[in-house]
């Protein structure tokens, strides 16, 4: 793989993951368990489906095959996609919904930090402008994990759960592949073993404080998101997701 | 000042302000771009009508060589729904100004910051009924104690935060325990 190979995977994987959680989330407008909380939700959904935009431009500007950032988001199959899998997971309960929010966070948060000092400055400049969102994603999701974590019996219980049935989709975060290697070596993506580290950090403080028990570090892990073998939810969000697009190709006005 | 009953003492400025429509004598030529600027004033945020995109720091140059007008803009945030609205509304009124195609950028860098934010910006934030943000955006630390935040209808600083998210992206919903109105507090980022 050539290193502009490997950019424009880093950057699809970056913009998918935006998109896919940001698809996710924007599952429980009308329905989130209180207002405050809808708010909350919807505008993390809003920040990630605008970062992945910005992602998605400079990488259709890569790609340079006429299309653009639309033309990616919703003219792509499951098997193009490179999110991270923990994205596609289903909201389940709350518990889930912000365990979810909370792995992703923390690995988002990290990765973006690193990338604000990118060798490339593109890269750079749209990572420095979503660190400042994703400063306040961490925040707020790692409250919730401790407040359910260290709440009431049944609280505790659901976290944990939910903290048991995630971990799997965890391990992809911070095991490198050649996408990740390339990166690092030209200055473009994070350390792979600094990133891997970080994280667990984060993790194990906040799962401490929360009471929380988190996964085996040798736990049987699945990691085909970031080459394009998803777990069966994708399809689906997909199907939803780009109807109007794959219905009405290149329409202006709905 | 302009002078009523006397249009001769009326800058361009002024005239084209008055005036919704592509004014029949609409000379950008004569523009600066000191003009241009307090064209701009004019253009309101559509979310935050109380201040313009001048003072919100969304508008980051302005350059008019007399042929060409270009003028770069940044968003506040990545998803911000009102970008496009708000380089829609710059582009119709420059071209009320005679401007017939002026240039907008986006740029994302430096990023935007409420420290971009007039002193006269928090002021009429304030006075809309939104909390200014407080302090520096580079004192913000990842889990740090948030600011006191004082309520903008009665000036008490006994307030408690409801939620770090509000009506839109660049708010968090706050309540006043003095006066016991919810408001809208601009964060800082």
């Amino acid at each position: 793989m050539t290193q502009a190979e490997a950019l424009q995977e880093y950057l699809l994987r970056l913009a998918d993951s935006d998109m896919i959680l940001g698809q996710r989330l924007c599952e429980l407008c009308g329905k989130a368990p209180a207002l405050e909380e809808e708010l909350a939700l919807m505008n993390v959904a809003l920040d990630l489906v605008g970062q992945a935009r910005n992602w998605y431009e400079y990488a259709a500007e890569l790609i340079d095959d006429g299309g653009d950032a639309d033309k990616l988001a919703f003219r792509r199959d499951a098997h193009n996609y490179r999110n991270l899998l923990l994205t596609e997971q289903p909201n389940e309960d709350y518990a889930v919904t912000m365990g979810r929010q909370f792995f992703f966070d923390a690995w988002h948060y990290l990765t973006l930090n690193s990338l604000v000092d990118s060798s490339n400055e593109r890269v750079a400049g749209i990572a420095a402008k979503a660190l400042k969102e994703a400063t306040y994603h961490l925040r707020r999701s790692s409250e919730w994990i401790k407040r359910l974590g260290d709440g009431t019996e049944e609280s505790h219980r659901r976290m944990q759960d939910a903290v048991d049935i995630l971990w799997r989709f965890t391990g992809e975060l911070i095991t490198p592949n050649d996408t990740d290697h390339i990166m690092a070596e030209a200055g473009i993506g994070p350390e792979p073993d600094q990133l891997a580290s970080n994280w667990r950090e984060m993790v194990n403080e906040v799962l401490t404080q929360a009471t929380l028990t988190p996964g085996a570090d040798d736990a049987w892990m699945y990691m085909g998101g970031k080459h394009g073998e998803h777990t069966e939810h994708l399809g689906f969000i997909l199907a939803e997701m780009q109807f109007l697009q794959r219905a009405y190709p290149d329409a202006t006005t709905w | 000042m302009p002078q009523p009953g006397n249009p001769d003492s009326r800058s361009a400025v002024d005239i084209l302000i008055a005036s919704d429509r592509v004014p029949a004598n609409a000379r950008p030529d004569l523009l600066t771009e000191d003009d241009i600027w307090a064209l701009l004033e004019e253009v309101k945020d559509p979310e935050v009508p109380a201040v313009s995109v001048v003072e919100l720091g969304i508008v980051r140059a302005v350059r008019w060589d007399g042929k060409e007008l270009s003028i770069d803009v940044t968003p506040t945030y990545s998803g911000c729904p009102a970008t496009e609205l708000i380089e829609e509304l710059i582009i119709e009124a420059m071209r009320a100004a005679g401007f017939r195609a002026p240039n907008i950028n986006q740029v994302l860098t430096p990023a935007w910051t409420t420290d971009w934010i007039t002193a006269e910006g928090k002021e009429k934030l304030r006075a809309f009924g939104i909390a200014p943000p407080e302090g520096s955006s580079s004192k913000l630390s990842l889990l740090g104690e948030p600011d006191i935040i004082a309520c903008p209808h009665c000036g008490s600083t006994d307030t408690e935060q409801v939620s770090e998210f509000g009506s839109t992206a660049c708010k968090a919903l706050y309540r006043c325990t003095e006066c016991l109105e919810p408001f809208d507090y601009f964060k800082c980022i």
